[in-house]
């Protein structure tokens, strides 16, 4: 399907879904993320394969990017979800699909966005007990020396 | 009873064969290591002498000035005692090897018996190493070193006799001798006695497929990981020689031993010897390993029954 | 730890940690393991050893300073890397390449494609126990392969070669003579492989049925790559969305059966195959023109982001840029593909032995380098 199709069809069952101006991304409010991706997976749209979820911090909120693909009806779609500072929680996806086991646990190591649901959140790249979430802009550590700019 | 001059003979040909032993397994290690580069297009040692043959040398006198370290919590006397385990027994099997017509040491009416009961003791070194160090890796490589060499014994055992049946005697140099029509492995019976030994004897000595105990890509090195210096030198011409003493069998009981005409029978044996060698080289560097049950499964289910028919249809075939 | 009593006999399962050094995880990967004798209870790999903080260097450098980063991430392929990153800010700054630029990039993603495809081989061979040899003769092909590069672009390892705009200098003269030779070179020492290890009894042994990973399992986890298509799904991102000149050539995509380590081996070996047919035609295609569109050094896109992936040798690269109108990325993330394939090796290797352990994280073909990024 095309990627205004699946729009389409997103909104008509989700109506608190919103388009992303300019682009085809879909905006999900955190609390139908899980309801919509249920969705997703089944027929017809069959999104089986959730290939990248990633985080951008946009200083007044987080931005959760979720990007999925479909192997049989070849097409993909973006969710984002957007977090307020004081509530970086989300609903984990783990349980819909496998994948979502570690990269979740990724943002959560380098964000600090906990997923509720998750089987077995903890810090992946960085050490076990290290304190603070990396890329975040407001991230500051003494050994921390960013390059001058140009 | 042994008069003077019979001990003397005794003693000087201990000797010589003492250092036949320290110089073949030097030149095993350069002639493994050469083997194995120019099967895999490259060199080789190629500084040290005429193209690397002092390679060993120079080893051997690195490990001998490398520090002993004792890895903590290890249990002392077995550990140390391990690595003579390990090499006492395969030089002990040198007295009943025959390089030829009367280059032996000591031609004992119960030679192969006495093979088969000295090469055993090996496992010991090995069992006693893995539990020793203290290491859970080492222990790993230590259990299997003994299942496997225990279950490979089997076996090895049966074909020997087999060829001990046709002969009618265990001693070495009668076996040799009743070769002198024509070699063993020309008879249907002993070619497959050969193979079925020659498998096992390359289980006996931990070489590839059969090297799980010291399976480097597995358990980084097996038995030997907490040995360094002249101990792991033992380790390692342990090795070496009981990859000669097989060779050595093997000529004797399946090629005809040094029987051969024109040349004298010294380089007779020592050709057919390195020639089996090489062979077991050219395997090693060849083939990729086998996993522990699928050896063992190997030789209960294989080998064994094999070596049992073949042992029927030879005692038939004598009864005949 | 479950510990039994039975009589007078007391066992229990132990611990053992295979890594951060060890010769067969493929870098520093560190695996827990719960053994019961010879068998594994529970496989627990811990990863984050090299990791080198990547997408925080990218919010401080330009797009083009950031090329040379890419090239240490899957360091055996740098410059299907290259490619990658690069494909995703000419996406973001809706920027076309010349035919000629497309073609030369092909010419060396696939060439880096097959150097990478025989690292795999030679040490997959060599976890299963086949000591070296395989290993020496895949890094003789190697050689020749590195050659050529040196020669396009001054490196052996990290290329820096693909820019934004197209690639950093032109083909040199007489290097499709040597490529066409070493065409010729490889084709037979392909076939010298499937001598050698594939159809052997041992190999078959060792890693037939050994770590299959069901077309379900595979997709769920997000599997990409050559793994994937072991798993009998035909999806090859050169075929199904293609990017450059991919559409123009003609060539095929293995699928395996089984799923098991013995089919991802066998792929490879036909994609380096296929690869080799790819890059006899785009020599022979290759057209005339300027390697590089005129570009200036720094780049500024408008607010916006861009998400794009190609087919590295280990599976899909996918770089996902936004961009906040200054002249660096504000976020950049790379989606590497050994971080998903590695995450299925946990489920597959419970009850197998310690053997298979290793049999099948060679098989899969991970690199640390773009798992910690």
């Amino acid at each position: 399907m095309r990627p205004d199709e699946i729009s389409g069809v997103i909104k008509t069952k989700f109506p608190q879904a919103k388009e992303e101006a300019g682009t085809n991304n879909i905006i999900v409010p955190k609390e139908s993320l899980l309801e919509l991706a249920q969705y997703l997976k089944n027929p017809p749209l069959a999104f089986d394969n959730l290939h990248c979820i990633t985080a951008v911090d946009r200083k007044e909120k987080m931005e959760l990017v979720y990007i999925l693909y479909s192997i049989c009806e070849r097409h993909g779609v973006t969710l984002k979800v957007y977090l307020t500072p004081e509530d970086l929680n989300v609903a984990s996806l783990s349980a819909l699909w496998k994948s979502a086991n570690w990269l979740e646990r990724e943002v959560y190591d380098l964000f600090g966005i906990i997923f509720s649901g998750h089987p077995d959140l903890r810090r992946i790249l960085n050490p076990y007990d290290w304190k603070g979430y990396p890329l975040r802009k407001d991230y500051s550590n003494p050994e921390l020396i960013p390059k001058p700019r140009l | 009873m042994l008069s003077i001059l019979d001990f003397i003979w005794v003693l000087i040909i201990g000797l010589i064969v003492l250092g036949f032993i320290a110089v073949s397994a030097m030149f095993l290690i350069w002639w493994e290591r050469k083997v194995s580069a120019h099967i895999q297009s490259r060199l080789g040692p190629m500084r040290v002498g005429w193209h690397g043959v002092l390679q060993s040398v120079a080893d051997t006198i690195k490990l001998l000035l490398k520090e002993n370290i004792i890895p903590a919590g290890a249990d002392k006397l077995v550990w140390w005692l391990a690595p003579f385990f390990a090499v006492v027994p395969s030089v002990m099997a040198f007295v009943v090897i025959p390089f030829g017509k009367n280059l032996i040491v000591k031609d004992l009416n119960v030679g192969i018996l006495y093979i088969m009961a000295v090469s055993s003791v090996c496992v010991l070194g090995i069992f006693m190493a893995g539990w020793g160090s203290n290491n859970k890796y080492s222990l790993l490589g230590g259990m299997r070193a003994a299942a496997q060499i225990i279950s490979y014994e089997l076996p090895l055992i049966l074909s020997m006799i087999i060829v001990s049946m046709q002969a009618n005697s265990l001693s070495m140099q009668k076996i040799v001798a009743a070769q002198s029509g024509h070699w063993n492995i020309l008879h249907p019976n002993m070619m497959l006695a050969f193979i079925v030994y020659i498998i096992s004897a390359t289980a006996e000595v931990n070489r590839v497929p059969f090297d799980i105990p010291e399976a480097e890509s597995e358990l980084v090195a097996g038995f030997h990981t907490e040995y360094s210096g002249m101990k792991f030198a033992m380790f390692f011409i342990g090795e070496y020689t009981n990859l000669f003493i097989v060779s050595a069998v093997a000529t004797t009981l399946f090629f005809g031993g040094w029987l051969g005409p024109i040349l004298p029978p010294v380089v007779w044996f020592l050709g057919k010897t390195y020639g089996i060698v090489f062979i077991l080289m050219w395997v090693r560097w060849t083939f990729p390993r086998l996993r522990v049950d699928q050896l063992m499964g190997f030789a209960w289910k294989v080998l064994t029954p094999v070596s049992l028919f073949n042992l029927a249809i030879t005692g038939w075939l004598l009864l005949k | 730890m479950d510990t039994t009593r039975t009589k007078d006999i007391y066992t229990e399962e132990f611990l053992i940690n295979m890594g951060p050094q060890h010769p067969s995880t493929h870098g520093v990967l560190s695996l827990e393991l719960k053994l019961d004798g010879e068998i594994i209870r529970e496989c627990t790999p811990h990863i984050g050893y090299l990791h080198r903080s990547m997408e925080k260097i990218a919010e401080n450098r330009t797009y083009t300073q950031f090329i040379p980063f890419t090239d240490r991430l899957d360091y055996v392929a740098s410059m299907n890397n290259n490619l990658g990153y690069v494909m995703a800010v000419e996406k973001l700054l809706n920027l076309e390449v010349s035919e000629r630029a497309k073609y030369i990039r092909v010419i060396v993603a696939e060439l880096n494609r097959i150097a990478s495809h025989l690292i795999a081989v030679g040490t997959f061979a060599q976890d299963l126990g086949a000591f070296a040899t395989p290993l020496f003769y895949c890094f003789r092909e190697r050689e020749k392969i590195i050659d050529i590069f040196d020669r396009i672009c001054g490196n052996r390892l990290t290329y820096n070669y693909i820019r934004i705009g197209g690639v950093q200098f032109d083909l040199p003269k007489g290097i499709d003579e040597k490529i066409k030779e070493f065409i010729k070179y490889m084709r037979p020492k392909v076939d010298d492989y499937d001598n050698l290890l594939t159809y052997n009894a041992i190999f078959l042994a060792r890693s037939k049925n050994i770590g299959v990973l069901p077309k379900d399992l595979a997709i769920n986890y997000s599997v990409t790559g050559p793994s994937l298509r072991a798993s009998g799904v035909k999806w090859d991102l050169r075929k199904d969305e293609p990017y450059l000149v991919y559409n123009k050539f003609e060539f095929d995509i293995p699928i395996g059966e089984n799923g098991d380590s013995w089919d991802r081996y066998k792929i490879r070996i036909e994609e380096i195959r296929q690869s080799l047919r790819i890059v006899e035609q785009a020599i022979d295609a290759l057209p005339g023109g300027e390697p590089a569109v005129k570009v200036g050094r720094i780049h500024k896109p408008a607010p916006s982001e861009a998400y794009f992936r190609t087919e590295n040798p280990r599976g899909e690269l996918g770089f996902y840029i936004v961009s906040d109108g200054s002249m660096y990325p504000y976020r950049l993330k790379i989606r590497a593909p050994s971080f998903s394939n590695l995450a299925v090796l946990p489920e597959l290797v419970k009850g197998v032995k310690i053997a298979d352990i290793v049999c099948v994280l060679g098989s899969f073909d991970v690199l640390m380098g773009e798992i910690d990024r």
